[in-house]
């Protein structure tokens, strides 16, 4: 499987993804600058977290414009896979491949703390390998991580099970003391209509070895490869 | 054009912060009057805080040497081998006056300028930490002065994307008028790529990169050479504005670019800006620089030559480049979407020529601007100083209740826990953070090795006051034994030392005396002084801060598995405390807490004791046999055992309480919460206590077994009598909301 992690200006979880991919997932992993919009050797693009473009205007509001985003409807289009994390998920609401977008934290404050995401949604490509109902531990690490949707877009969203992370206590009860950044219904993470595009606020690669304080978010990469060994795209290149 | 530019006199030289004396010997120096711009390239390059004209005699007799040192004082920031081919670069700085006049701002670029000291050395940025002294977080003003710093800290670091790793936060009366914002940078380079603020290659093209030069920070290292007044806030346009997102970039850049070999020396535009590069960078390497000004990238229109050389705008570099190389520098810093403009080249020497539009407006030599004026002021100790040390802290009375006093104690803001200001700092970006903020010391592992870095800062200002050499003294060996209690084998020390006015006799003594004690231990510990920064001048209306220096050290662990928190892991393990017995209440968190007084004499501090405690620990840590390590501070031995308690929560572990016996032999309060140096509390697992004592009996120091871990209180024995016995659950509470009531 091979992986891209998108470079744009003032990213700075590029290096931390790429050495999650290479040397703890041994996957083949390079990459891409942001004027790039050459993603077809890739299976899986990464929009890692950051500043990019120093978050001028609102967060990933430039990024959203930028030439590997726009070339990221044809890799979704063609049944690519797409993970934002942080900055990530933020480029890819206002780029319009997820709904609603994200706010600053409710407490005005930048968040860095560990959180505990229940894990609603294990059809996707990336949660697989979970159970429903499975609290997951990952590093938070940002200044606008609110999640907003209007009522119309949440009812969708829901009717879709589009939300595949919510905030919660690590008995997994989705209680408001257990929300860092007071997201609408404690949302942490949501993927797109096919599936192939997945946002959350949480950091899986801060949260990928041992010695890094757990490996909860080894369990996205592990779920990917696997839906990829099985489609086949894996074995194809 | 601008207007006509004042006219050089000495009143005009005063009103840059120059002397009459200083004036004299520019003249002597060019044997001519200076034009306005020469002049405004003096006042800038003998500022105190450029030309360190009042530590200088001090500073030398800091001991820099050391078989690891790869680069001491003098450079943009210091380095030390680490082994495998690495090297860490680490520097740490004073912006208290700016974070007074504009907090948000003054702690921002704080962050900054560390930062580009540390990049421009070829090094990556790993790590910040910052030690922050403050007046009573109770007080509105001091709440809004503690909230802007510590947004700026975190708006900065965490946009550019360095961990904030560590670092303290004390408070005291005397900084409320003054605060202290000390930030330190560590980074990684390969030990053989280290970059230098070298001016080598007469023909060499000079580049300007980085941002837009505009009118901010227009004598801002006058500004920091100066004390407050009443109208302290009328400075704020001295303060310079940053912009991490274009810090971000030219790190990038920079390190592009020296990855080309296109790249001869670089330093950073900090204080004095372009001034600062263009002297200094030359006078290091024995040539002259020619520049034209009018090549500078500007953001503000008709800017003169004075503020051009002057501006303190953020994140600039001056760079040196190799000949015919031009074109693949413009390349990176193209990519990077910056500036980079070549402004001049390398001279034979011996000055620096500076034109504007083609007219000389500035030709000095080089030496005369880098090597200001040194003074060798007379010192003296301050008077009052005899009687406040006699003063015997067992004529206080002693508490009634000594669990009460605990949970006192536990909530006083110097102890209580700071997660109200680091969980506002990116703590994991770089994924190398193996032990976060809340343990003696961070933890980095260095990816691609076996190997961890640990790094801690410590300045404790009442030691200092009540005993300048031995309090600073006490600091160096505090780092050091932070880093220890990790696991970390010290290999450098930063130093940022933070006093009053040096004009007057006694803060300059308590300065020397502090260098002393600096020296002293230094030595003892086998650690050179890698470099750091001299502020002077803190003071507001006459009152100065608490003398105040603050030490970061750095040290190696071979292998990153073996590391220590300060945490007890589990029930049932043995508590043993290492060092010596001798504390002291003089100058206590206990007094202060209590009575509202600094006063008394320190405790003794035996550096050979401190030594072997030190590698006592380490081989402990080394070999596998402790579950916690951690120092015994501020609140003394119970203090450290309800820490112990109490701070693992945070990273998953449960709390845990203890039983502990305490020798009587002398008044429980201060057995209990008298401070001293040496000391360390460490868990064993039981299975493991005998290979505990063998190990000891080896290191050759006073120690002994003193409890067990286990249940839900914490009890202390003295003499069979329960004298301590409170519930661990409000240990914790009241040290996790003791200052963030404050800020809440």
């Amino acid at each position: 499987m091979r992986f891209g992690v998108v470079v744009f200006p003032g990213t700075w979880s590029d290096c931390d993804f790429h050495y999650v991919i290479s040397e703890v997932m041994h996957q083949p992993v390079k990459y891409v600058w942001h004027r790039d919009r050459n993603l077809a050797d890739l299976d899986c693009v990464i929009l890692p977290g950051g500043f990019s473009y120093g978050d001028y205007l609102r967060a990933g509001a430039v990024a959203g414009k930028s030439p590997v985003v726009e070339a990221l409807r044809e890799f979704v289009a063609k049944g690519g896979y797409v993970l934002g994390s942080c900055n990530g998920f933020q480029i890819l609401c206002e780029a319009g491949f997820l709904p609603g977008v994200l706010m600053r934290n409710e407490c005005l404050q930048y968040r860095c703390q560990s959180s505990n995401l229940l894990v609603e949604n294990v059809e996707t490509p990336f949660t697989r390998g979970l159970r429903a109902g499975q609290v997951l531990t990952m590093p938070i690490s940002h200044g606008e991580g609110k999640y907003y949707a209007d009522a119309a877009t949440l009812a969708e969203l829901k009717a879709r099970h589009g939300i595949v992370f919510r905030y919660a206590t690590t008995d997994g009860q989705v209680v408001k003391a257990a929300n860092p950044n007071g997201s609408v219904e404690n949302i942490a993470g949501v993927v797109n209509e096919t599936g192939t595009v997945l946002g959350l606020m949480p950091h899986p690669e801060r949260a990928a070895e041992t010695a890094m304080g757990g490996t909860d978010g080894l369990l996205l990469f592990q779920s990917l490869l696997g839906t990829l060994v099985e489609d086949g795209s894996f074995l194809k290149r | 054009m601008a207007g006509a530019e004042p006219k050089v006199t000495l009143d005009l030289a005063r009103g840059l912060g120059l002397t009459a004396d200083e004036y004299d010997r520019i003249i002597q120096r060019l044997s001519r009057e200076p034009s306005y711009t020469e002049l405004g390239l003096f006042s800038a390059l003998w500022s105190e805080h450029c030309a360190y004209k009042h530590s200088r005699v001090f500073l030398s007799r800091l001991p820099t040497r050391a078989p690891h040192l790869l680069q001491g004082p003098g450079e943009n920031a210091g380095a030390v081998d680490i082994g495998d081919g690495w090297a860490v670069v680490f520097k740490m700085e004073s912006h208290n006056h700016p974070s007074f006049i504009e907090p948000f701002q003054g702690a921002a670029t704080g962050v900054g300028g560390i930062l580009r000291d540390i990049f421009t050395m070829g090094a990556r940025p790993i790590a910040i930490l910052d030690s922050l002294r403050f007046g009573d977080p109770a007080d509105p003003k001091t709440r809004r002065l503690i909230d802007g710093v510590v947004s700026g800290i975190s708006w900065y670091g965490n946009c550019f994307g360095c961990p904030t790793v560590g670092g303290e936060i004390a408070f005291a009366p005397e900084y409320a008028g003054n605060p202290l914002v000390n930030v330190m940078c560590v980074g990684l380079v390969r030990a053989d790529r280290i970059f230098r603020a070298r001016a080598e290659g007469v023909g060499n093209p000079v580049f300007y990169v980085g941002n837009k030069t505009g009118r901010d920070g227009i004598h801002g290292a006058t500004m920091a050479s100066a004390t407050f007044d009443d109208e302290a806030e009328a400075k704020r346009p001295t303060v310079q504005v940053g912009d991490p997102f274009t810090e971000k970039l030219l790190l990038e850049a920079c390190l592009e670019a020296m990855a080309t070999g296109a790249v001869v020396g670089i330093q950073d535009m900090g204080a004095a800006g372009l001034a600062c590069c263009t002297s200094e960078m030359p006078a290091r390497s024995g040539t002259g620089m020619e520049i034209e000004l009018s090549a500078v990238p500007q953001r503000e229109v008709e800017m003169t030559p004075y503020e051009l050389l002057l501006s303190e705008s953020q994140e600039r570099m001056l760079l040196v480049g190799a000949r015919g190389r031009d074109d693949e520098l413009r390349r990176v810093f193209a990519k990077w979407e910056l500036d980079a403009v070549k402004i001049g080249e390398v001279t034979a020497g011996p000055d620096l020529v500076v034109r504007h539009h083609g007219d000389e407006v500035a030709h000095v030599p080089v030496d005369a601007l880098a090597d200001g004026p040194r003074y060798d002021k007379p010192y003296a100790p301050p008077p009052w100083l005899a009687e406040r040390r006699a003063f015997d802290p067992l004529s206080l009375p002693a508490p009634s209740d000594y669990s009460e006093t605990l949970v006192r104690l536990m909530a006083s803001p110097a102890i209580a826990s700071k997660e109200w200001a680091y969980r506002q700092y990116d703590q994991q970006v770089g994924t190398n953070t193996l032990v976060l903020p809340g343990s003696d010391a961070a933890v980095l592992r260095i990816k691609g090795t076996r190997r961890a870095i640990a790094i801690s800062t410590d300045g404790n200002g009442r030691q200092v006051f009540l005993d300048p050499r031995r309090g600073a003294a006490m600091a160096v060996c505090e780092a050091a034994r932070n880093v220890s209690c990790a696991g970390g084998r010290p290999l450098g020390v930063t130093d940022c030392m933070n006093f009053g006015s040096p004009e007057r006799p006694e803060i300059l003594w308590q300065f020397a005396e502090a260098i002393e004690g600096i020296a002293e231990a230094c030595r003892a510990l086998e650690v050179p002084v890698v470099g750091g920064n001299v502020s002077f001048y803190n003071e507001t209306s006459g009152t100065a801060i608490l003398p105040t220096p603050i030490c970061g050290v750095v040290g190696v662990l071979e292998d990153a598995g073996r590391l220590a928190t300060q945490w007890f892991k589990a029930a049932g393990h043995r508590i043993a405390l290492l060092g010596p017995d001798a504390v002291s209440l003089g100058g206590s968190e206990y007094v202060w807490t209590l009575h509202q007084r600094v006063a008394g004499p320190l405790a003794p501090l035996d550096l050979e004791t401190e030594r072997r405690v030190q590698s006592a620990v380490r081989a402990a840590v080394g070999a596998g046999l402790v579950t916690s390590a951690h120092d015994c501070a501020d609140g003394g031995l119970a203090v450290a055992l309800a820490e112990s308690c109490v701070t693992g929560v945070r990273s998953g572990a449960a709390a845990c309480g203890c039983e502990v016996t305490v020798d009587v032999g002398r008044r429980l309060d201060e057995a209990l919460f008298g401070e001293g140096p040496s000391r360390v509390v460490v868990s064993v697992e039981a299975a493991r206590q005998r290979e505990f004592d063998a190990l000891m009996a080896e290191s050759a120091i006073p120690w002994r077994w003193i409890g067990t871990t286990g249940g839900e209180r914490l009890r202390v024995r003295a003499a069979e009598t329960l004298v301590v016995d409170v519930a661990v659950d409000r240990l914790d509470h009241a040290w996790r909301s003791g200052f963030e009531r404050h800020m809440a």
